[in-house]
C-alpha cells in the first residue's frame, strides 16, 4: 500500500524575539502514522504544534494538510478541516458533566444546526453513550466534570477532540499530572479508543517509555530544530537524542 | 421522551398565558398596568440572560429599548401605523437589524470592554435623542392610542387588551427562546461562556454566538422598548439612559440566566419596588434599588432562576 502524506511542513521558521522556537522544520507525517514528538522543555515541540493548529502562525514557510496549505488559517478552519487536539491542561466545562461535554464537542462538529430542536435528542445521545463507552468512562457520564479525577479529565479531553472524527488527532502531554501507575491504563485506553480507524495521531510526551511502546515513529526536537526523526530505537539510541533529550544511553522496552 | 417533554412545556405555556390573561380581569387596573411594564422591561432582561449565556452582560440595553420606543413612536406619529401587535413585530425586526449591524463590532470585545462599548451606543443615541427638536428633544412626544385590528379599545379596556397582546407575544418568544437555549446552538453559547478557546478548537465561532446572541437581545430590547412607549403613551430619550440599562441588568442579574420565567419575574419584582417606594417612600428609589440589589447578590448570586432549575431537577429526579 502506498502512503498518503497527510500534514506537511515545509521550511518553517518561527521566534519569539532571539529564541528560536522553530528553525526550519521539514517534517511529512502519512496517513495511520503514530508519531511522538519529543525534546526537552522548550525544543519546540508545543510550539510546532500550536503552528500545525494554527494558535501560531510561522514567520516563515508553509504547513499543508492533505496538500492544501492550512499555514494562516485560524484553529477554527483547521479543525474544520481536520485536525483535532487535545491539551496538556484538559480543556473542558467544567460546570458541565462529562456527558454535556461530548454534547457540544458533538454539536460543534455537526455541520447544519437546528435553532430549535432539542440537542438531546435520542440520536445524539446514542452517539455520545458509545463514546463514553470506547473510553471507559460511562460511569462518569453524568458527573460533573469539575470533579472528576486528572486522568478521567485527560480522556475526556481527548474525546471531545475525536468526536469531530478528525483526519489527524494530536495529544499534548497525555500522561501529564497522571500518577506513575495510571499511565500505562491510560495510553492503553487511549490507543484501544483510538484503533482500527486509520486515525493519523501525533503526541507529545516526556515519557521515553510510552513514546517508544505507542508510537511507530518519533521525531526530536533541540532548540526548534529537528534532530533525530525515525523510528524508536533509531532516534532514541541517536547520540543527539541521547545528549539533549533523554539523557539515558538504554531504553526500556514494555514487556 | 423529549418530545413529551417539550409538548408539555408548550401546554404549560398556554396555561400560564390563560391563567394569567383570566387574572387580569380580576387584577385593579393599576396592577395590569405594572405587569405590563415589568414584561416590557422583562424582555429586554431576557436578552440580556441570552447574552449572559454566551458569557457577556451589556450594560447599554438602553440603545434598543430606546430604538425599540422611538421606532414605535415614529411609526404611529409620522406614518399612521397605530395597531399595537404591528409596531411590536416592526420594532422587534428593525432593532434586531440594528443589532446585527453593530454585532459585529461588539463581538470582537469581552467583558468589561463589550459592556462599556454597549454602553458608550446608548449615550451616543441618548446624546443624539436629546438635541433634536423634531422629535421632542429632552421631552419626546406622545404616542397615538393603540388599535388592535383596527379596532380601538375603549380606554376602560385598553390596558386590558395591551397586557394580553403583551403576554400572547411574549409567551410564544419565551417558549421559541427556551427551545433554542436547548438546542445545539443554544448549548455551544453556554460552552463559549466557560472556554471560548476550547469552543475554537472544536471547530466553532465564539464571534458567531456572540453576534447571534447580540441580535436577538437587540430584538428583544426593540420589542421591549416599543411596548413600553405604547404602555405609557409616550416615549423620551430617558429610554435610553444610562440608569434605564442599569435596570436590565439589575433585572437579569436577579433572574440569573438559568430560567426564562424568572426574568420576568424578577422585572415584576422590580417595577412594583419601584411603584411601592414612589408611593410610601418617596425620592428613595435609588436607595431601595441599591439595597435591594445588594440583598440579591448576597443571598441569591444565581438568581432566582436557579430556585426555578432546582425545582424542575428534582421534579425531573422523582419522576
Amino acid at each position: 500500500m502506498s502512503k498518503q502524506s497527510l500534514l506537511r511542513a515545509e521550511n518553517v521558521n518561527k521566534s519569539f524575539g532571539a529564541v528560536v522556537a522553530a528553525n526550519n522544520i521539514n517534517i511529512n507525517i502519512d496517513k495511520g502514522e503514530k508519531v511522538s514528538l519529543i525534546g526537552s522543555n522548550g525544543a519546540g515541540k508545543t510550539t510546532f504544534m500550536n503552528m500545525v493548529t494554527g494558535y501560531l502562525k510561522p514567520d516563515t514557510g508553509h504547513i499543508y494538510l492533505k496538500n492544501e496549505e492550512i499555514t494562516q488559517l485560524d484553529p477554527r478552519i483547521i479543525t474544520q478541516k481536520g485536525i483535532s487536539r487535545s491539551f496538556q491542561i484538559p480543556q473542558i466545562f467544567e460546570p458541565m458533566t462529562a456527558w454535556e461535554n461530548l454534547l457540544i464537542a458533538l454539536g460543534t462538529s455537526q455541520k447544519k444546526h437546528s435553532y430549535f430542536k432539542n440537542a438531546r435528542s435520542k440520536e445524539n445521545g446514542d452517539f455520545i453513550d458509545e463514546i463514553l463507552n470506547r473510553f471507559a468512562l460511562n460511569e462518569f457520564a453524568h458527573r460533573q466534570v469539575s470533579e472528576l479525577p486528572g486522568g478521567v479529565r485527560k480522556l475526556l479531553d481527548i474525546a471531545m477532540a475525536l468526536v469531530r472524527k478528525p483526519d489527524i488527532l494530536l495529544l499534548d502531554e497525555p500522561t501529564s499530572g497522571v500518577g506513575a501507575e495510571e499511565k500505562y491504563p491510560l495510553m492503553d485506553t487511549i490507543a484501544k479508543a483510538l484503533s482500527g480507524q486509520g486515525l493519523t495521531v501525533i503526541f507529545v510526551e516526556h515519557d521515553m517509555d510510552i513514546v517508544q511502546n505507542y508510537s511507530d515513529r518519533i521525531i526530536a526536537f533541540y532548540q526548534g530544530a529537528v534532530i533525530a526523526d525515525g523510528n524508536g530505537n533509531t532516534v532514541l539510541n541517536d547520540s543527539n537524542v541521547k545528549k539533549y533529550v533523554t539523557g539515558k544511553t538504554e531504553v526500556k522496552v514494555k514487556s | 421522551m423529549t418530545e413529551k417533554l417539550y409538548n408539555n412545556l408548550l401546554f404549560q405555556s398556554i396555561f400560564l398565558m390563560s391563567f394569567l390573561i383570566l387574572v387580569g380581569l380580576l387584577i385593579p387596573n393599576w396592577l395590569v398596568f405594572v405587569i405590563t411594564k415589568a414584561i416590557a422591561y422583562g424582555l429586554v432582561g431576557l436578552g440580556i440572560i441570552t447574552l449572559m449565556r454566551g458569557g457577556l452582560v451589556s450594560f447599554g440595553q438602553g440603545f434598543v429599548f430606546g430604538i425599540g420606543g422611538y421606532t414605535a413612536g415614529l411609526l404611529g406619529t409620522q406614518a399612521g401605523l397605530t395597531d399595537a401587535m404591528l409596531l411590536l413585530f416592526v420594532s422587534f425586526l428593525f432593532t434586531g437589524l440594528v443589532g446585527l449591524i453593530i454585532a459585529p463590532l461588539l463581538a470582537r470585545y469581552r467583558d468589561i470592554f463589550f459592556a462599556m462599548l454597549s454602553l458608550a451606543f446608548s449615550m451616543v443615541l441618548y446624546g443624539i435623542l436629546i438635541k433634536i427638536d423634531a422629535i421632542g428633544g429632552s421631552d419626546g412626544f406622545v404616542l397615538p392610542e393603540s388599535t388592535y385590528f383596527g379596532i380601538k379599545p375603549s380606554s376602560e379596556y385598553a390596558d386590558y387588551v395591551l397586557y394580553v397582546v403583551a403576554i400572547i407575544m411574549t409567551g410564544f418568544i419565551s417558549i421559541l427562546l427556551r427551545y433554542y437555549y436547548d438546542s445545539t446552538p443554544g448549548l455551544i453559547a453556554l460552552a463559549v461562556r466557560e472556554n471560548e478557546l476550547r469552543v475554537e478548537y472544536l471547530g466553532s465561532s465564539a464571534f458567531n454566538v456572540a453576534v447571534l446572541n447580540f441580535t436577538i437581545a437587540a430584538g428583544l430590547g426593540g420589542m421591549g422598548g416599543a411596548l413600553n412607549g405604547i404602555a405609557l403613551g409616550h416615549i423620551d430619550p430617558e429610554f435610553t439612559y444610562w440608569t434605564t440599562s442599569g435596570e436590565f441588568v439589575f433585572i437579569s442579574i436577579l433572574a440569573g440566566y438559568l430560567s426564562v420565567p424568572a426574568v420576568f419575574l424578577a422585572a415584576l419584582l422590580l417595577e412594583l419596588v419601584r411603584s411601592f417606594s414612589g408611593r410610601y417612600f418617596p425620592d428613595t428609589w435609588q436607595l431601595i434599588l441599591g439595597l435591594f440589589l445588594i440583598l440579591s447578590i448576597i443571598f441569591i448570586p444565581s438568581g432566582i432562576g436557579s430556585f426555578f432549575k432546582q425545582f424542575f431537577d428534582r421534579l425531573k429526579k422523582s419522576k
